[in-house]
């Protein structure tokens, strides 16, 4: 009994990472049709805002609300990385839609640049980019449009920019000024410490639940409730899955599609950031924290099958289930007199580097039997 | 006021702090008549870059400091130490690529570099078929004896034979069960099977070995193997790489594998530079050992580590790969300077016996081309430091491991012609 | 003959001048290492051709191309090392005995022979690219969800070979530099030259079959997958055989790339399976211009050298520069440097700044008729 919940709760805990961080990707690639590729890139961003939040929390003035920081940092996180996103959605992928495989290599380079960009912009200067960002965003989105209009248009619209520069601008000086450690580049990994009533485990049945890991669990339930509500109830997300079935119709039927294409990549991009947040939880921050993710994110999407909320669930626990399973060799604790010919298989498939391989080989093996994965999509939109 | 002051000194430090860096600080002060230039080739970007740019930084500063204490002086002439610094990417081809660069393009009469065993065993064919030199700096799994690579860190039994001894003896957790976990390449398995001899020789018992691929960080499944394997405690081995010690200390707390419940987990690459990056307060009560650890209380260890944080900043650390990498420097130039010549093969015979005054203290070049060294067992303060429990007499490096099967009884000696690569002793 | 297909024609034999004079005269004028770091570069060209193939012809973006590219290397790594591994205990290369094995595991048996190694070079890669082809087009898996599903493959080998370090010796590879080839030393300045002259043969081989494999039927049914596979297969083709094939040749030229590359740069290692040297093949093509067979060569080599330098002078930036080339030829020039010189994109770019003597208004026409008088 103690075996099984073990093992179940060790699947859930494996399973819940990979689903917050496939959860974005799901959007993105699910209803898009974007292969987005520096998805892990936003992870890592959302991962170095945790890290920063919890370097301004360690500042005297707000020392007493230390605790709290990391739900303080799961807002900001989704925050920034949405920002990243949209920028990129307006910058480079806006220009490729329709052309998945050209996608794929663009956002690769911009994997890489993003990848660089932390290791040689100071995180003061990087935070005051994306302040500058946020805020002309802002601008442009709650100013009337037709402030920008007329011939004072363009000096309103040149004051906004030149605001939001400036409040990048001080946000960078305040925070090179006041911490040291992000006035200076560096292509160190950095450590994100949860705050001490989240550190240990909670002792029940005789075992030891990790606190972090039942807080990434928490946070992945909150994640998926809160997205399948958004699709399924708000007016956008009747809007994003209007778009998502059929473009022209919607636009004809007056849905700003351009609009739609932000708020989805900047959610999915958003999501990306709160698994930032839960990863860096588990372990260090670096450039490259993003990359060990990405390959496993996209075939949870693709054996749970593209689109498909409840398929992208399923997905990521029967992956969990099967790392932990052939990963800690439990099968030999379950069955103990195993034939011996099997016994020294499942030994050989016990180590971590063989559990991956294992598992990746299954999930190619089912996709031959249900190429569509778990959950296919029906009608036409499958040949497209 | 005050805040926009602050703000613009703030903007003023981080702008000068780049300038500097990029620079490099090869700046000319005093008068010589010749130059060399040296290659130093590490990995400055890729997973590695992390640990291996704190060795350029280290390097750089014993060049400067030879440089500002007049240089190389060989031949009558005082010759100031250039560098070229190659980029190692991670990526062990490129290590060897790299070298063959520095030798036939740049013409270097020696190379610093390297850090995982992976990137020295991609450039040890390149040294040996072109006979170059090369020095390499970290403790690593020996069982290899090079003619053109010169060892600056520790063998196995200048680490983890007295580790495992402590451990198994007078550790808190003496006499109980061990469990290896490590990275999946050469080091730690290598390490993994002397320790399993060792601790059998002892009289104890390994109950389970696991391995993390390099780059994965999923720690879950070896978490709940230590657990079944070792359920009332006992000591873990650990030998992870960079990145994926930060995962396994944050995660083994959480499963409350911990000193206080009789876990004692033994790091052979946890230093000052990773404590600080996974938190003292994840390995607080876990052990390390080395040769040099930041806090050896003497006046050597003191200097190297203030003229450290004076270069790079104050809240940098030294740790020992960054003291293997600083001696090597400064055993090269004596090498040199009683050679009277830049020549491999003359540097080569001069550097044996060759002794310096190191942060560790004295340490000695031997016949093997390891150095003689000291070796430290310390207990990981809440400071981020090592408090040092144990410290060894001198101890002669072992190219050939004597605990590990395949090389039981063998020895390396390149002053003796007949001797050589692997001699039975 | 028209105006522009003369054109192209003498720009492509200017090409291959420039190309063959490089070869022929680089031994001389270059370095020993800039020489062997060439030698390694044209190797690459191989694989990049491959990847033109099967991208540039029909449309499947593989980015596992380097699972193909490591096999050929080990399968050549394999026989070198058995080949000089006579001295060591049991007879069998050194790195086993680190990990207290003894005995040869049984797939190295065949490597001992140079017959059966000359073959498995391409074989063997071929083989699997075609059994992974053949099981993933079966399904009609296309498009993005092929190109996931060979990163994954490429990750599955990837974690076998760095794992198993008592078959293969895990992340550390195989060392080839100081192995004995016909009694040569492999690293020896000699034996390098000598296949820095096989490496150049075996690219215009290597182009010249893929010409010859994108002409005609075949290669008019593969651009057809590329265009239009369903109507393809309307017509009567069954396009599995033909993306298996072509996926399969591709992977045989990767196994042939992979080798040459290895004994050039003394190691293979897992570190040739990892993702980012698989994409960086694609881009090679992208750069160079893809569906040109020639772009895949001229990128593969420009692109590298052009790392090599800048990788030196400034170690940081070369990862921005990657990264702005990938969008860069993505999002302004889809055809590629050789694309855009051999379409429209000087003469439009001549017109843009007011230079070009060209009517940009009717020249279909005019080439049309052109094309009747000659039919």
């Amino acid at each position: 009994m103690q075996l099984i919940i073990e093992s179940l709760f060790n699947s859930v805990a494996i399973g819940s990472v990979l689903l917050i961080a496939a959860l974005g990707l799901a959007i993105v690639f699910g209803l898009m049709g974007v292969i987005n590729l520096a998805h892990g890139e936003l992870m890592m961003v959302g991962a170095y805002s945790t890290y920063v939040i919890q370097l301004i929390f360690k500042l005297p003035i707000l020392k007493p609300f230390y605790d709290i920081y990391v739900l303080v940092a799961i807002v900001v996180a989704f925050i920034v990385s949405g920002v990243v996103g949209i920028l990129l959605e307006r910058t480079v992928i806006r220009r490729l839609y329709g052309s998945p495989l050209e996608t794929l290599l663009a956002t690769w380079g911009v994997s890489l640049i993003l990848q660089q960009f932390v290791r040689s912009v100071p995180l003061a200067y990087a935070t005051g980019f994306v302040v500058t960002i946020f805020i002309s965003l802002l601008f442009s989105t709650f100013t009337p449009k037709k402030l920008f209009q007329g011939s004072r248009g363009k000096l309103i619209k040149a004051g906004a920019l030149s605001t939001s520069a400036v409040a990048g601008v001080l946000t960078a000086g305040l925070l090179a000024s006041l911490v040291s450690k992000l006035s200076r580049a560096s292509a160190r990994n950095v450590d994100v410490t949860a705050p001490a009533w989240m550190r240990g485990g909670i002792d029940l049945f005789g075992m030891t639940f990790p606190k972090t890991r039942l807080l990434i669990i928490f946070i992945t339930i909150i994640s998926v409730i809160a997205v399948s509500f958004f699709l399924n109830k708000s007016v956008w997300g009747v809007r994003i899955r209007a778009v998502t079935q059929n473009r022209e119709m919607s636009e004809c039927l007056g849905i700003s599609t351009e609009n739609v294409d932000l708020i989805t990549f900047g959610i999915g991009s958003g999501l990306a950031g709160i698994a930032g947040v839960a990863v860096s939880l588990l372990g260090s921050v670096g450039p490259n924290v993003g990359v060990n993710y990405i390959v496993g994110c996209f075939m949870v999407v693709v054996l749970g099958g593209v689109g498909n909320l409840l398929g992208t669930v399923i997905a990521s626990f029967s992956i969990g289930l099967l790392t932990d399973i052939i990963g800690s060799g439990r099968l030999l604790t379950i069955w103990p007199n195993m034939p011996h010919q099997l016994a020294s298989t499942v030994d050989f498939f016990s180590t971590t580097s063989m559990a991956r391989v294992m598992v990746f080989a299954l999930i190619v093996a089912f996709l031959q039997y249900r190429p569509a994965g778990l959950f296919p999509q029906k009608g036409r939109m499958m040949e497209s | 006021m005050n805040l926009s002051r602050k703000i613009f000194t703030g903007i003023a430090t981080a702008a000068m702090a780049t300038t500097v860096t990029a620079c490099g600080g090869s700046d000319s002060s005093g008068n010589f008549d010749d130059s060399v230039t040296v290659g130093i080739l590490h990995s400055l970007s890729g997973t590695m870059a992390i640990s291996e740019s704190t060795l350029v930084d280290t390097e750089k500063m014993a060049i400067e400091e030879i440089n500002a204490s007049g240089g190389v002086f060989v031949d009558g002439k005082f010759h100031k130490i250039e560098y070229i610094v190659e980029d190692g990417a991670s990526d062990w081809p490129t290590f060897a690529e790299k070298s063959k660069k520095l030798i036939d393009q740049d013409k270097v009469p020696v190379v610093f570099g390297g850090w995982t065993s992976a990137s020295r065993k991609a450039m040890l064919p390149v040294y040996e078929s072109k006979d170059a030199f090369l020095y390499y700096p970290i403790q690593y799994e020996a069982q290899e004896c090079s003619n053109n690579i010169f060892y600056t860190g520790a063998t196995p039994n200048q680490q983890s034979e007295p580790a495992t001894e402590f451990m198994f003896k007078r550790s808190p957790a003496a006499g109980k069960p061990f469990f290896l976990v490590g990275s999946d390449y050469v080091f730690p398995r290598t390490s993994n099977t002397i320790t399993k001899a060792q601790v059998k020789a002892l009289g104890g018992k390994v109950v389970g070995e696991d391995y993390l691929p390099l780059g994965n960080t999923e720690v879950a499944p070896i978490i709940s193997k230590i657990k079944v394997a070792l359920p009332s405690g006992g000591i873990i081995i650990n030998t992870l790489n960079g990145d994926q010690n930060v995962a396994f200390f944050k995660q083994i707390q959480d499963a409350g594998i911990t000193p206080s419940n009789g876990y004692y987990v033994m790091n052979y690459s946890i230093a000052e530079e990773e404590i600080s990056t996974i938190g003292p307060e994840f390995l607080e009560g876990h052990y390390g050992a080395w040769n040099y650890m930041m806090s050896i209380d003497s006046v050597a260890s003191k200097k190297f580590a203030a003229r450290f944080k004076k270069r790079w900043g104050a809240d940098r650390v030294v740790a020992d790969p960054q003291e293997s990498a600083y001696n090597m420097v400064y055993l090269w130039k004596q090498a040199v300077e009683k050679a009277g010549t830049f020549d491999d093969n003359a540097v080569r015979e001069a550097l044996v016996g060759e002794k310096f005054d190191a942060p560790q203290g004295p340490v000695e070049v031997m016949p093997n081309h390891h150095l003689s060294q000291t070796v430290r067992i310390g207990q990981i303060n809440s400071e981020g430091g090592f408090t040092i429990l144990e410290e060894t007499g001198v101890v002669l490096p072992q190219a050939w491991n004597q605990k590990h099967p395949s090389s039981k009884g063998y020895a390396c000696d390149w002053t003796d012609a007949s001797k050589g690569e692997k001699y039975k002793l | 003959m028209n105006n522009s297909h003369t054109l192209k024609g003498r720009l492509s034999l200017f090409i291959w001048i420039v190309i063959i004079a490089a070869l022929v005269s680089a031994p001389s004028i270059l370095p020993v290492f800039r020489l062997n770091l060439l030698g390694r570069y044209l190797s690459l060209a191989i694989v990049a051709l491959g990847v033109d193939l099967i991208w540039g012809f029909t449309g499947l973006l593989s980015l596992g191309q380097g699972i193909f590219f490591a096999l050929g290397g080990y399968c050549a790594a394999m026989y070198l090392q058995l080949n000089s591994s006579g001295d060591f205990p049991n007879g069998i290369p050194e790195f086993f005995g680190l990990y207290g094995v003894n005995k040869l595991p049984f797939f190295w048996e065949p490597f001992h022979s140079s017959l059966f190694t000359i073959i498995a070079i391409w074989l063997i890669p071929a083989a699997v690219a075609a059994l992974l082809g053949f099981l993933v087009f079966r399904n009609r898996i296309k498009g993005v969800y092929f190109s996931i599903l060979t990163q994954a493959a490429l990750l599955v080998f990837f974690n076998f070979f760095n794992g198993q370090q008592k078959l293969i010796n895990g992340t550390n590879g195989l060392k080839t530099d100081v192995t004995f080839l016909f009694g040569q030393l492999v690293g020896s300045e000699s034996v390098q030259r000598w296949f820095f002259w096989v490496t150049a043969l075996l690219v215009i081989f290597a182009w010249c079959f893929s010409k010859w494999v994108v002409r005609g039927l075949f290669g008019n049914v593969l651009i057809g997958i590329r265009d239009d596979e369903p109507r393809i297969r309307f017509t009567g083709y069954n396009p599995t055989l033909f993306k298996t094939i072509i996926f399969a040749i591709a992977g045989g030229l990767a196994g042939i790339s992979g080798a040459l590359y290895t004994v050039q740069s003394g190691i293979v290692s897992p570190q040739f399976m990892t993702v980012p040297f698989s994409i960086e093949m694609v881009i090679w093509v992208a750069v160079g211009g893809r569906g040109t067979l020639l772009g895949a060569i001229i990128g593969a080599v420009c692109i590298n050298y052009a790392k090599s330098l800048i990788s030196e002078a400034l170690p940081a930036s070369w990862m921005f520069i990657q990264g702005g080339l990938f969008i860069l030829v993505v999002t302004a020039l889809p055809e590629g440097v050789l694309g855009w010189i051999q379409g429209n994109g000087p003469r439009n770019l001549l017109s843009r700044l007011g230079i070009s003597r060209y009517s940009t208004t009717y020249p279909k026409v005019e080439i049309d008729q052109t094309q009747e008088i000659e039919l």
